[in-house]
This record gives structure tokens, sequence and C-alpha cells, in this order.
């Protein structure tokens, strides 16, 4: 009896969360994401998805068993997230082996060259899809608009193309926004969803919902989210006070692209974004100050990615210069 | 709203199955093994031989060094020997084994049950008297009574701050010495004070044990000085530094003790030892131990004489349960999985607790994920999953840059991990080698 104690250090008890379960939330808090996208965007949204997410996994098995030779964890979830998003980056009409390219991207080259989950620098969603956008530059940036329900049965969509929001605003720069503004959806529509775009975006409800259920089940805090949130908004604003012929009214910043998904989802992987919950209003606030930035004088319409993307690379100087505050000092 | 303290914490499943138990006393052991190494600080060292006649009570070992504390005999007998035996880490320490022949106490001892109130000991007596009966830190880090009473002359001791937290899951050991010696402990408590030289003591006791606190209420109504603060419920409140912040936001610099901001902490059941050695002249020869575990037939609360076997505790409770894994000495939070069931209970045994073979495995490891769980909950403000990296990578300045040494080893950020990473036993063996560094470089 005596040997067959387990001796091990203490603390003996464990709290209940583990990463698998983490993961497989945050997979679950996608789920509303997804189901607009398919009910808008149809088959091709769901072909997409899947090809995205079992190119993740498959590619994250093959690279942990064969090259890097360890034990594949790819059931923690964390391949399935990054397939999901990166699907969620993408217009529906985007050719499926431009989809693979882009996952193995994400996976091989952002995630497990580094070593796999918890070694990344980058979001590999965000690098996946910037790595995309380079790569297939006129493929990423046409938009079917969606339509209900599967209006996009088939896989030519050519007549029922069209400029995001963004793009509209993008393309017609110089001119007065009340001119532009008739052809934008309103605040409404742009919320519940139904406007050209990637697709997991058309739906801004369908991401807060996803969000809330994270915040609650604390997965994540709401440090970045409100921070990246409300700077855009501030700083958007900020732009439409000094001169509303020029700049957009800010809530509509809030609303076009990929703004939610990136605040909520992309901007707030552990992995990527700083550890002390100052650092993270930090890197909160640089994502929406870039992603305006970005957008009104940058030379794309959409500017998250790229927001997520360059404050990816500050977090470890923001982890060094934000230490939580420690005691007694 | 509840006091509690600023930085971090946690709240585990609380598990005081045991709390209903009243203590009973169990008879003194055939053969007592006493550890040599019961404090902290410096071994104490023998002061009997093989072949000697003890009596219960009679002193067998000296602290020589500064930081180090009398040991006595547990019982009656012959000294069979001083050789080793095993402790809690598993490792062979030296130790006085005296089989137990008769009952026979030192003289001047008051077994009497009789509460006796009245003060006559002055206060230099009464640090003599600490000193003297060997008592330490009964609350599991054992550090010398004694030591902690002597104010540095630069230093003023304002508070005497007595630790009835317990915030160990499944330790009950304190809030039944609350419930039941109550007197006693103001009586304890007034000792210290009147050692300390200070006008004020705080009893704190976490919120989850609302009798103790209710009775420790009415049984200091007539002492004005004596104040019963009752605090949030939140782990690790019962940690020294974690305490005087709750209580009265000071913070213990760095590296310092709590002397620095006025305060003097002991714990409940030391103040009762205290109230025992200068009031019933009866040195440390015994102790209260939580015996428990969500299998255990009788989840017990025993007095116990120091070195037991903790097998004889065991057998006392219904043995040890089918599909048992683990056993530890003291809490889940911070005790120690033993190897060997023969080791003794030591002076700051708290409790024993067990574990069935699901709960003892460990979950499996994953890579960091970089969720910053870890230095949320640290109640130093330290970043747990930073030194373990520094310690994987033998960074040692890294280590000793981000406060290394500051870690209570409290088991919070392991705890919440949802990686599971082993941070308290890296953090450990920083601390090890950091502490050898500075030791290094003073010298
Ligand atoms: S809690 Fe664990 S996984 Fe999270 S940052 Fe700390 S060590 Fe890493
Ligand atoms: S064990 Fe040390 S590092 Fe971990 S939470 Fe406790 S004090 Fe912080």
């Amino acid at each position: 009896m005596m040997n067959l104690l387990t001796v091990s250090g203490s603390p003996h008890i464990h709290g209940n969360q583990n990463v698998k379960k983490i993961m497989w939330q945050v997979v679950l808090a996608l789920m509303p994401a997804m189901l607009v996208s398919f009910w808008y965007f149809g088959l091709s949204a769901i072909l997409l998805t899947v090809i995205s997410v079992t190119g993740a996994v498959v590619v994250e098995y093959l690279i942990a068993k064969f090259l890097l030779k360890t034990t594949p964890t790819v059931g923690d979830g964390s391949a399935v997230i990054t397939g999901l998003l990166l699907a969620f980056n993408v217009p529906s009409s985007l050719p499926w082996w431009e989809m693979l390219i882009g996952v193995t991207f994400a996976i091989g080259v952002a995630k497990m060259a580094y070593g796999g989950l918890g070694k990344n620098p980058f979001n590999p969603a965000i690098a996946g899809r910037i790595f995309m956008l380079v790569s297939f530059p006129v493929d990423m940036t046409t938009w079917p608009k969606p339509g209900l329900p599967f209006n996009t049965l088939n896989f030519s969509v050519d007549g029922l193309t069209g400029p995001t929001s963004l793009g509209i605003l993008k393309e017609r720069v110089g001119e007065n926004i009340s001119s532009i503004s008739a052809q934008l959806p309103d605040y409404m529509t742009m919320f519940i969803g139904e406007k050209g775009g990637s697709l997991g975006e058309v739906s801004a409800a369908a991401i807060i919902l996803g969000g809330l259920f994270l915040l609650f089940r604390r997965i994540i805090s709401w440090h970045i989210p409100i921070s990246f949130l409300l700077s855009a908004f501030v700083f958007a604003g900020i732009l439409y006070l000094v001169d509303d012929t020029q700049y957009i009214n800010p809530m509509f910043h809030l609303l076009a692209g990929g703004l939610m998904l990136g605040a909520f989802f992309m901007a707030t992987d552990m992995v990527t974004s700083p550890m002390s919950k100052t650092g993270q209003i930090v890197f909160g606030v640089g994502c929406g100050l870039l992603t305006i930035l970005i957008r009104v004088w940058g030379a794309y319409p959409e500017g998250v990615s790229f927001a997520i993307l360059i404050m990816n690379a500050f977090t470890p100087l923001i982890n060094k210069m934000f230490k939580p505050k420690s005691f007694g000092r | 709203m509840l006091k509690t303290f600023k930085l971090g914490g946690i709240h585990p499943e609380e598990n005081k199955i045991s709390k209903n138990s009243p203590i009973e006393e169990i008879e003194a052991p055939e053969t007592a093994y006493i550890l040599m190494n019961q404090n902290l600080g410096a071994p104490s060292v023998p002061v009997v031989s093989k072949g000697d006649k003890v009596k219960i009570g009679q002193l067998i070992a000296k602290g020589e060094a500064f930081i180090s504390a009398f040991v006595h005999s547990p019982v009656s007998g012959t000294v069979a020997a001083v050789d080793t035996h095993v402790d809690a880490t598993g490792y062979k320490r030296t130790a006085i084994i005296i089989n137990k022949e008769g009952d026979e106490w030192v003289d001047g001892v008051d077994l009497s049950d009789k509460l006796n109130s009245k003060i006559t000991a002055s206060k230099e007596e009464i640090l003599e008297i600490i000193k003297d009966s060997g008592i330490v830190g009964l609350g599991g880090a054992t550090f010398p009574a004694h030591v902690k009473l002597m104010v540095p002359k630069d230093k003023k001791a304002e508070y005497l701050i007595v630790n009835g937290v317990e915030c160990e899951p499944y330790l009950t050991s304190d809030y039944r010495l609350m419930l039941e010696k109550a007197d006693e402990i103001v009586v304890g408590v007034r000792l210290l004070m009147k050692a300390l030289d200070v006008p004020k003591a705080i009893i704190a006791i976490e919120n989850n044990k609302p009798d103790a606190i209710e009775h420790m209420k009415n049984k200091t109504v007539s002492y004005p000085e004596i104040l019963i603060e009752a605090l949030k419920v939140k782990y690790p409140q019962g940690a020294e530094k974690q305490l005087i912040y709750s209580l009265l936001k000071r913070e213990v610099p760095s590296g310092k003790l709590p002397i620095e901001v006025g305060c003097v902490v002991q714990n409940i059941g030391t103040t009762f030892a205290v109230y025992e050695a200068v009031q019933k002249n009866k040195p440390l020869i015994e102790r209260i131990v939580t015996v428990t575990g969500k299998k255990v037939k009788k989840p017990s609360n025993f007095k116990v004489r120091i070195g037991t076997p903790v097998s004889t505790l065991i057998e006392k409770v219904g043995g040890i349960p089918e599909g048992s894994g683990k056993v530890i000495s003291g809490g889940p939070m911070m005790g120690k999985s033993l190897a060997d069931l023969n080791t003794p209970v030591v002076k700051g045994t708290s409790g024993i607790v067990i574990f069935d073979e699901k709960e003892s495995k460990r979950n499996v490891t994953y890579n960091c994920i970089r969720c910053a769980r870890c230095t949320d909950v640290c109640p130093m403000g330290l970043q747990p999953y930073l030194l373990s990296n520094a310690v994987e990578n033998n960074a040692w300045d890294i280590a000793e840059k981000n406060k290394v040494m500051d870690c209570i080893e409290c088991g919070s950020c392991h705890y919440t991990c949802p990686s599971n990473r082993p941070l308290v036993d890296n953090l450990r063996i920083g601390k090890a080698k950091v502490g050898e560094i500075i030791r290094n470089r003073k010298n």
C-alpha cells in the first residue's frame, strides 16, 4: 500500500479549468457567427469552413507527428479555432484551394514552426489572413453580396459581387460623406447582418453574442475588447467631430468589417496578447487606434488584421513595460 | 463588505468535513519518534542519549542557534535510540526514539482542566517560558514563537494578530480549538499581548466559520482591546502578509518581516500552546491534528502527542480507505504528500488528508498558453509563468530580478493554471537556487 502512494509537490488540488475546456468553449462561442455565415452565404460558406477547419487539424496533426515528432494535441481545439477564424476572414467566393493554402500557412508557419500552441508570437488566423491577402489580392477582396438564403448555391457568383461598406468608403475617399452614405447599409442592418464582407463578419450581433458568452465564462476579460472598441470609437468620433463631411460616423466603424470579430475573438487570443490587465488595455487601445488609422489613411479599406498583427509584435515589449503590481514594493 | 487582501487569491472547495467532530484525545504512542527538525531554522540538538529514562515534558533537545527551538519528551520511558527517522519530505532526519513506559510527567505541570486566567508572570517571564517550552508556529510554518516575539530595538509592535483564518481546505483543527478552548485562547492572547507590550490584538477568522466568530466574540466582550475580525473567504487569507494587509491595509515590504509594519502574527494553536505553557507549566508535547478525506470513515480532530506515527492516526479514523492514492501532511494547497506513513506528527502537523486515486493524479500538462491566470491569482503579484520558465532555462538572474524569493508557495498559480504547469515545483527550485546565489554573494 505505502509505496503505491503518489508523491508530488503541492498544491494537491486543481481548479476546474483546463486548456481543452477553454478552447472548446471558444469554439462554441464562434457558433452563432458560423451559423449566420451559413445562412447568408450558403453552401460555399459551409464548404470553406469545412476545408479550413479540417485543413487546420490535419496540417497540425501531420506536422506534430512527422516533423516535430511530438504527440499531436489537435484534440485541444486550438487548431479548430484557427480554422474557424480563418474561414471567417475570407469572402465566400474564395476558391477552396486558396483556403487550403491559407490555412496551411496559418498552422504550419505561424503556429507550428514556432513550436505549436503557446509559442507563436502572432495570431495564426491573422497571419494566415494577411498571407492570403498578399498572395491572392483579387480573390480576397471580391465580395459576393449576401442574400437570403442559400442564393449562392452556384459557386460562380460574378453577377452578385459588390464592394463592402468599407470598400465603398475607401474607393470614394475625398467625396462628401453624405453623398456616400446613401449607398451604405443602415446601422441596424449592419448590426443584425446583411452586408458584404467576410464570412464571419456579417453579423455584429452574432459575434457579440459569442463574445458575451466568453466574458461570462471568464475565458476572456473585458480589457482587450472594450479598450479596442472604445478607442476605435473615440478616435473615429474625434475625426467625425472635426469634419463630418470627410469622416464617417464612428458608429459605422464599429459595425463595419471585422472590428467586432477582431475585438472579441482575435485580439483576445491569450497566446499573443499581453499578460497584465494594464498591458491588455494598452494593447487594445493600440489595436483600436491602428485600425482607424489604417481604415482612414491606409491603403486597405480594412485595418483590423494589420492592427492586431502589429500589436502582436509589441506584446513582448508591453509585457516588459506593464508588469502586474507586486506586493510589498 | 468583508475585509480581504488586494492581489490575487482563489477559492478552492472548502471540504471542511471534519468540522463537527469534537477534539478527541488519543493515547500516547508506544514508540514516539521525535524529529529534530520540527522548527524553521536550525535543527534542535539532542541532550539525551540511548538508555536515558525520560518523563513527559522533559527537555530532550535544545535549540542552540538563534532561530531554533527546544523539544520535550511527549512520553515517559526509555530513549531507545538517537538515530534517524523518515520525515514528511521522505528523507531520514535525526530523531530521538523513545519507548513508552508508564505515564509519568515532570514535576510542576498542572494537568487539570481548570481555567487559569490570572496572569501573574512578567513580560520577561512569559518570553522565557515560551522559549523554554519549545513553542513554534503551529499553523505549519513552524517559526519559533519566541523569536517572533523578540521585537528589534528600532521597531515597535502595535498589533498582535492572531491567525484563526485556517484557509486551507479540509483542515479544522484551529476551528475546533476556537470552539472548545476559547477561554484558554483568550488568556493566551492576553499573555502574548503582555509579552509584546501591545495595546491591541486582532483575532482573524474566515467568514465560513460563523459559529467560531460568534463564540470568540462572546468570549472577548470584556476585553475591548481584543478585536474579532471576520474576513472574506479567499485563499490564501491566512498567509501572514496577506492577513496583515486584509486587516490593516499595511503592506509588509518585500523581503521583510511583519514587525516592519508593527505587527506580530501568531496562530490560534500557538496561542493555546502559550496558555498551556505559561499558565499550566506544560511544554509543547501535543497538538490538534485533523485527520480527514472524502472517503475516510470517521473524519476527526485529534489531540495527539508529537512523535505519533501518521499510520496510527489513520488507524484511528478507520484505516486507509480502499483506493486511496495520496496522503497529505498539512492541507491540500501547501501540504506535503507522504511517501511513508511512519512519518511522525511534528509540531507543524495541522492535518492529515487522504485522497483517493482520482484526486491524487495530476492532470495532463500542456504548453503554457500565456493566459495570465497565474498572474491574476498570485497574491504576491508575481508572474509565475515567467519565473517557472526562467527556472526551466536555468536563468537564475531573471528569476531573481522578477522576485522569485517573494513567492510564498501558496500554490494558487498551479491550482488555477489550465495547462496544469508545475509552477510551484519550479518556483521552489528557483527559490532554493536563487537563495543560495544571494547567500554566496553576501559571504
Ligand atoms: S496559468 Fe498556466 S497557461 Fe496560463 S499563463 Fe500561467 S502558466 Fe501559462
Ligand atoms: S505559489 Fe508563489 S508564485 Fe504561485 S501564486 Fe503563490 S506566491 Fe504566487
